[in-house]
């Protein structure tokens, strides 16, 4: 049974179609991609799935039933962009007041609290004040309030911002520990390349509308370009073949593109008759970075404001 | 735990445990009772100038020795073998602080020929207890020249003082007092509506630039954030109030102690100066007051005033981003009739049954402040009922409208509201 099922949702604002028409599923235990450019329409979709906000239309279901964001936002662990702790309450007090706030009991809130600040080595912090943390501290000390309570929906938005290579790995980590134990991630990030470390799934968003669903591996093979990096032991003068262009070249590495109608075995056995020594032979997929640039260019950098007939 | 409850918790525990709250909550009934202390001291020791005045009396006024006034404590000392232009060059270097020269003058007729010199200004109730006693020597004069004794004047002279009888259960009326309570209930809370009102706005402001609002709406409803801090806030008031409460009977019972001249002048019916019989009508006039009904009001309309105000200060709290200017402007809608209300219960305590005070006392945006005005003169029982139901039902719909602007404000950004916006999300449906 999917954790999260999302049925045509719509959120329109006077000026804007924030979120227009997205659907899409997450599985238990899986980590889920949310991308796209600024002003995509991520948080306002964020914030329809934690019940901050009521959608226009399309309906939400939540571990198999609608969603009821009164009882069911207990299951759910949200980590804003922007950080919010109170600046002047103890650290301490303040993890306990979110924990109990999500409805754990007293001692249950101070046992976890406990719990994950020995995780994270912050026991020294409990009688601090949030003013006196650091970004990257305040981060983390985010990140425990909102997983703490053993959500069976995590979500982060910006999870590693401030946040230097250790502590990134850590709070990493944590998110591959919490997934193996069940819990479902909404990873809502602009850095590509946690993305493909991190992520099983993607959706990518553009002005309120999904363009692209997928595993990170399908996504990948849906807009690779058949290019191929061959290491040779020594380049031929000339290279002419039907089945393929060189596209670029580096030291003892060329870079192809096959074209239509061939295959790699066309290219391999091109070389094999040229009687050169073949060291490595690989496909170039596209990263997420390129796709999603090659996606979402074009379109206005920032979205324009229009009137929206309801 | 209920959610809101939580919610109120904290915000009266990070309140209550800040310092300054100790500090506020401590100092200012130290003040007030020192104040108060202070003004009875003075009350008390009136006429303690015991200053020298050499006389030189022209007129033979005194016959040689001062029968003074009540009060005047002051020496007096004649002068025989002195000129005045010649004394007028040497009293301070004699010793003396005064130099009253009285020249001969018809004894039967007004003079205003009589002169006192000093070095600076002389204060005016030492003016009129010098006035006193030069007024009680010509009056013996006059007796004197048409033959009337000082007993038979006694039983003709007549201080007849109307008594004020209000009301079917003939009440002492003691207006003075009354007002003087009426108005500084008013101004409390005045003060208090706009102490703890735009604390609750900085609280929402703090919530919202601080992103806190986002991370906690995720938990909770926005209302039973609003409504959380709101009374939250509402019971430091409270806290407040009863601390105060506590510490002044507290000091009233220990300042006998520390100082029982004060308290035996201040109840002894044998009291030496003017001033503190004064002091004694006041307390007097305090006695009559109705203090039940008093406590009961001032509670209610406290509390209903707050609650009414905080949530048009966490409205505008909610819409405001970092621009403390933004807040000022929003603000002065809601001041207004605040404001209003101390300028109409400064009239309703002159006329407590004018229309501008009935009016005033009936419209729940100025009735907490207007009410205490004319609490104390016996207003009709429904008149009341009406205010205080009135106050009740705008609370209550205040907070619904505001509880949805709060709702869209507090997560919104970087932009900057008006009130038409303001009102739109208020009466749009959900």
């Amino acid at each position: 049974m999917n954790i999260l099922e999302v049925q045509h949702l719509r959120k329109f604002y006077a000026t804007q179609k924030a979120v227009d028409d997205i659907s899409f599923t997450l599985a238990p235990g899986s980590i889920f991609g949310l991308l796209g450019p600024n002003g995509a329409g991520k948080t306002t979709l964020i914030r329809m799935i934690t019940g901050i906000f009521f959608p226009d239309s399309g309906t939400i279901n939540f571990n198999g039933k609608k969603f009821d964001p009164e009882n069911d936002i207990a299951q759910i662990g949200y980590m804003p962009e922007e950080r919010g702790l109170y600046k002047k309450m103890k650290i301490g007090d303040q993890a306990l007041y979110l924990a109990r706030l999500k409805g754990l009991s007293k001692t249950e809130a101070m046992e976890k609290v406990k719990e994950w600040f020995v995780r994270f080595e912050m026991q020294s912090w409990w009688n601090k004040k949030v003013e006196d943390l650091s970004k990257g501290m305040g981060q983390k000390l985010q990140f425990v309030t909102t997983v703490l309570h053993e959500p069976k929906l995590i979500i982060l938005d910006e999870p590693f911002s401030g946040l230097d290579p250790v502590n990134s790995n850590l709070i990493k980590d944590e998110i591959f520990r919490l997934a193996k134990k069940g819990s479902s991630i909404i990873f809502s990030t602009h850095r590509m390349e946690q993305v493909e470390e991190i992520c099983d799934h993607i959706i990518l968003m553009n002005k309120g509308q999904k363009i692209l669903d997928g595993t990170v591996h399908q996504v990948k093979q849906q807009f690779k370009e058949n290019l191929f990096a061959i290491g040779l032991d020594n380049i031929p003068e000339s290279i002419a073949s039907d089945a393929f262009d060189v596209i670029g070249r580096e030291n003892d590495q060329l870079v192809l593109k096959i074209r239509e109608g061939y295959t790699p075995n066309n290219v391999l056995q091109y070389f094999l008759q040229q009687q050169t020594g073949i060291h490595a032979f690989h496909e170039i997929l596209p990263s997420l970075s390129d796709i999603f640039i090659k996606l979402v260019e074009g379109t206005p950098l920032s979205r324009q404001f229009q009137t929206i007939k309801a | 735990m209920n959610k809101t409850a939580l919610v109120i918790q904290r915000e009266y525990l990070v309140r209550v445990k800040k310092k300054s709250f100790v500090w506020t909550t401590i100092l200012v009934p130290i003040v007030i009772v020192g104040f108060y202390a202070a003004m009875i001291a003075i009350g008390v020791s009136g006429g303690g100038e015991s200053s020298k005045i050499g006389v030189i009396d022209k007129a033979n006024l005194f016959e040689g020795k001062a029968d003074k006034a009540s009060g005047d404590k002051a020496e007096y000392v004649f002068i025989n073998n002195e000129t005045p232009e010649s004394f007028k060059e040497k009293y301070v270097k004699e010793g003396y602080n005064y130099f009253l020269y009285i020249p001969p003058f018809d004894i039967n007729k007004k003079t205003d020929s009589i002169t006192l010199y000093s070095q600076s200004t002389i204060s005016i109730a030492q003016k009129s207890r010098i006035e006193k006693t030069i007024n009680k020597a010509i009056e013996i004069k006059r007796l004197q020249s048409a033959n009337i004794s000082p007993e038979q004047y006694r039983s003709i002279k007549s201080e007849v003082s109307v008594e004020n009888i209000t009301g079917k259960e003939e009440k002492k009326g003691v207006a003075g007092v009354a007002a003087a309570v009426s108005f500084a209930l008013g101004m409390l809370i005045y003060v208090v509506l706009l102490i703890y009102g735009t604390m609750v706005m900085r609280g929402v402001m703090e919530e919202k630039i601080s992103r806190v609002a986002e991370v906690v709406v995720s938990s909770v409803k926005p209302f039973q954030l609003m409504l959380g801090k709101i009374i939250g806030i509402g019971a430091v008031g409270l806290t407040q109030f009863a601390i105060w409460i506590a510490l002044i009977i507290g000091l009233n019972l220990i300042i006998p102690i520390v100082m029982p001249d004060l308290a035996t002048q201040l109840t002894g019916q044998e009291v030496p100066s003017g001033s503190s019989g004064v002091i004694v009508e006041i307390a007097s006039g305090l006695k009559t007051l109705p203090m039940g009904l008093i406590i009961f009001c001032f509670i209610f309309y406290f509390l209903g005033g707050y609650l009414l105000y905080a949530s048009l200060f966490a409205a505008v709290g909610s819409v405001v981003s970092d621009d403390q200017q933004d807040a000022q402007q929003l603000i002065l809608p809601i001041m207004m009739p605040i404001v209003l209300g101390i300028v109409i219960m400064s009239k309703a305590i002159a006329e407590p049954n004018s229309g501008l005070a009935v009016f005033g006392s009936l419209f729940p945006l100025t009735s907490p402040v207007v009410m205490m005005g004319r609490i104390m003169f016996d207003i009709p029982v429904y008149e009341l009922v009406i205010s205080m139901v009135l106050l009740v039902l705008t609370f209550l719909f205040l907070t619904w409208l505001t509880a949805k602007i709060y709702r869209t404000g507090i997560l919104l950004y970087g932009k900057k509201v008006t009130w038409k916006e303001m009102m739109k999300w208020a009466f749009r449906k959900s």
